[in-house]
């Protein structure tokens, strides 16, 4: 059971700035949709207005092909839809436990049974109970990072929104977090949109992406383009150029 | 090639209610006029050994080394004030990020002053050149603007460059540069590595490069330090780095998603216990 998104024509304004200008994306159910780009480039702020944290001025957002209203999101649409931030370290309440995190959730959809999904949601982590009744300041970034995946999984959501789930963490812990989001979403065949700056994230996590900048999309292509280097645009290429590594010139 | 900086057996460690955390245990090197890196995880103690050299160690740590040689000054012993003279003039260190590191409410020129007639007598007006030349060699278009601006009104690529400058206005020998890209734009990460790798090459300067980005420290240094729980692990040289034969060093370089290889799910290390023994 999954579902698609599609974004049409979208626009995110903040007073005259346009933050989101005219972006259309479509994402199939059950696809891996990557979104890149530089600081600035919107990519954040698209993931945030389909989540609904960001003030859509024009646009529509499509969940299954039926339109989305965009000011009155009810509570079903957050049960479909759901987002791991960038810092672990920001995302988590700092006085609640891992259980009071978790229960949360669930709390507000209403969703009885709160015992087995909690020890179930932190066992699909990979972090078993013993972990649920402590506060997250006792555990490490990789830690933390599960906990928000597993808070999002818990309700089971069809589409997750992941906003560069790995970039505060450290290489050898970020491919155990890639491995359980891969993981998960074979498991589950969830629709991912993610955010990330880091091409070799993007094309190892997504069979499609868009490249963004300054609020536009400027390029579609799939992973295998990209791979191949076959891309139309500069800004692509010096993305890729960056990708490659620090190069010294020679004198 | 002299040796500017030797380090023998150094250990930091901290105490705490729950027990001593030793973050540095016994790491020893030495560094002339070259370009030398630290890889390690997060609490792998490659920044505290970077702040051990420059004298940054909270003091509540306790430090003790068999050797701890800059130039012949011995750090351990050294009294406050020649620290204090030492830090900023003859050993600089460039921090991770620029929004947290600047002084928010000092504008960037007069930080690079600052810095300046702290450690030169200098003119007023000649400190304002020599930064404002200063800032023009870390390639920032239009440098008497920037010179007035506060940290919050430029961008992060621009806010390191502003640090580089700051850090090597005094002339330093020795440079410790603490992840200093870790905070930027992919883009523009090379361009300020670009301007550290010319302003260090020109002015013979030794560099200590701290990253956790075992490719990008091996692509900018000549020799790889690679720490794990405190400890030196393996050592070698730049160019060797697909020789490794630690297996944490293996498993830093293969855990990397790299662009046209098609594994899945990514190797992941398997760290072992006899490791951080």
């Amino acid at each position: 059971m999954t579902a698609g998104v599609s974004v049409e024509n979208l626009t995110v304004a903040y007073d005259d700035f346009l933050a989101l200008d005219d972006v259309s994306i479509e994402v199939a159910a059950g696809e891996s949709y990557g979104l890149v780009g530089e600081s600035g480039s919107g990519k954040s702020t698209l993931l945030r207005a389909i989540a609904g944290l960001s003030p859509v001025a024009g646009g529509r957002i499509l969940l299954d092909g039926k339109p989305l209203d965009i000011r009155h999101r009810d509570k079903a649409f957050y049960r479909k839809v759901q987002m791991v931030f960038q810092d672990p370290y920001g995302s988590l309440h700092p006085r609640q436990t891992v259980d009071r995190l978790l229960q949360e959730p669930l709390a507000i959809h209403g969703i009885a049974d709160s015992e087995r999904r909690i020890l179930r949601a932190l066992d699909e982590v990979g972090l078993g109970s013993s972990f649920r009744f402590r506060y997250s300041h006792q555990l490490s970034g990789g830690q933390r990072q599960r906990i928000a995946i597993a808070r999002a999984l818990i309700i089971e959501p069809q589409v997750m929104l992941l906003d560069e789930p790995t970039s505060a963490l450290d290489a050898s812990v970020q491919a155990e977090v890639l491995n359980l989001l891969e993981q998960v979403r074979r498991d589950r065949k969830l629709t991912y949109i993610m955010v990330s700056h880091d091409l070799g994230v993007v094309t190892h996590m997504c069979e499609r992406l868009a490249v963004m900048k300054n609020g536009k999309v400027v390029e579609r292509l799939s992973s295998a383009d990209l791979v191949e280097g076959r891309l139309r645009e500069d800004y692509t290429k010096n993305l890729m150029v960056a990708s490659k590594g620090f190069v010294r010139a020679e004198a | 090639m002299s040796t500017m900086l030797d380090v023998d057996d150094l250990r930091v460690s901290f105490p705490t209610r729950t027990g001593t955390i030793e973050a540095v245990r016994g790491v020893s090197f030495t560094l002339g006029r070259e370009r030398l890196g630290i890889v390690g995880e997060s609490g792998s103690g490659k920044s505290q050994t970077g702040r051990a050299i420059m004298g940054l160690t909270p003091s509540h740590a306790r430090i003790s080394a068999k050797t701890l040689n800059f130039d012949g000054i011995d750090l351990l012993t050294a009294p406050q004030k020649v620290r204090r003279n030492l830090r900023g003039s003859r050993i600089a260190m460039i921090l991770q990020d620029p929004k947290y590191s600047l002084n928010p409410v000092m504008s960037i020129g007069r930080q690079i002053v600052e810095t300046l007639r702290t450690h030169e007598t200098v003119s007023k007006s000649e400190a304002r050149d020599r930064a404002i030349a200063m800032l023009e060699a870390v390639q920032i278009r239009d440098a008497a603007r920037v010179f007035d601006l506060h940290p919050h009104e430029v961008s992060g690529g621009m806010g390191q460059r502003a640090m580089i400058a700051m850090m090597l206005i005094a002339g330093p020998e020795l440079l410790i540069a603490d992840e200093p890209t870790s905070a930027l734009d992919v883009t523009v990460q090379l361009e300020v590595l670009g301007i550290l790798d010319k302003l260090v090459a020109e002015r013979g300067m030794g560099l200590i490069f701290i990253s956790h980005d075992l490719r990008l420290v091996s692509s900018f240094c000549d020799r790889v330090i690679v720490m794990y729980a405190g400890r030196i692990v393996e050592e070698l040289a730049a160019s060797e780095l697909g020789n490794a034969k630690h297996p944490y060093t293996q498993g830093l370089l293969n855990c990397m998603p790299v662009l046209g290889t098609d594994r899945h799910p990514l190797p992941v290390l398997d760290r072992k216990p006899e490791w951080a023994l």
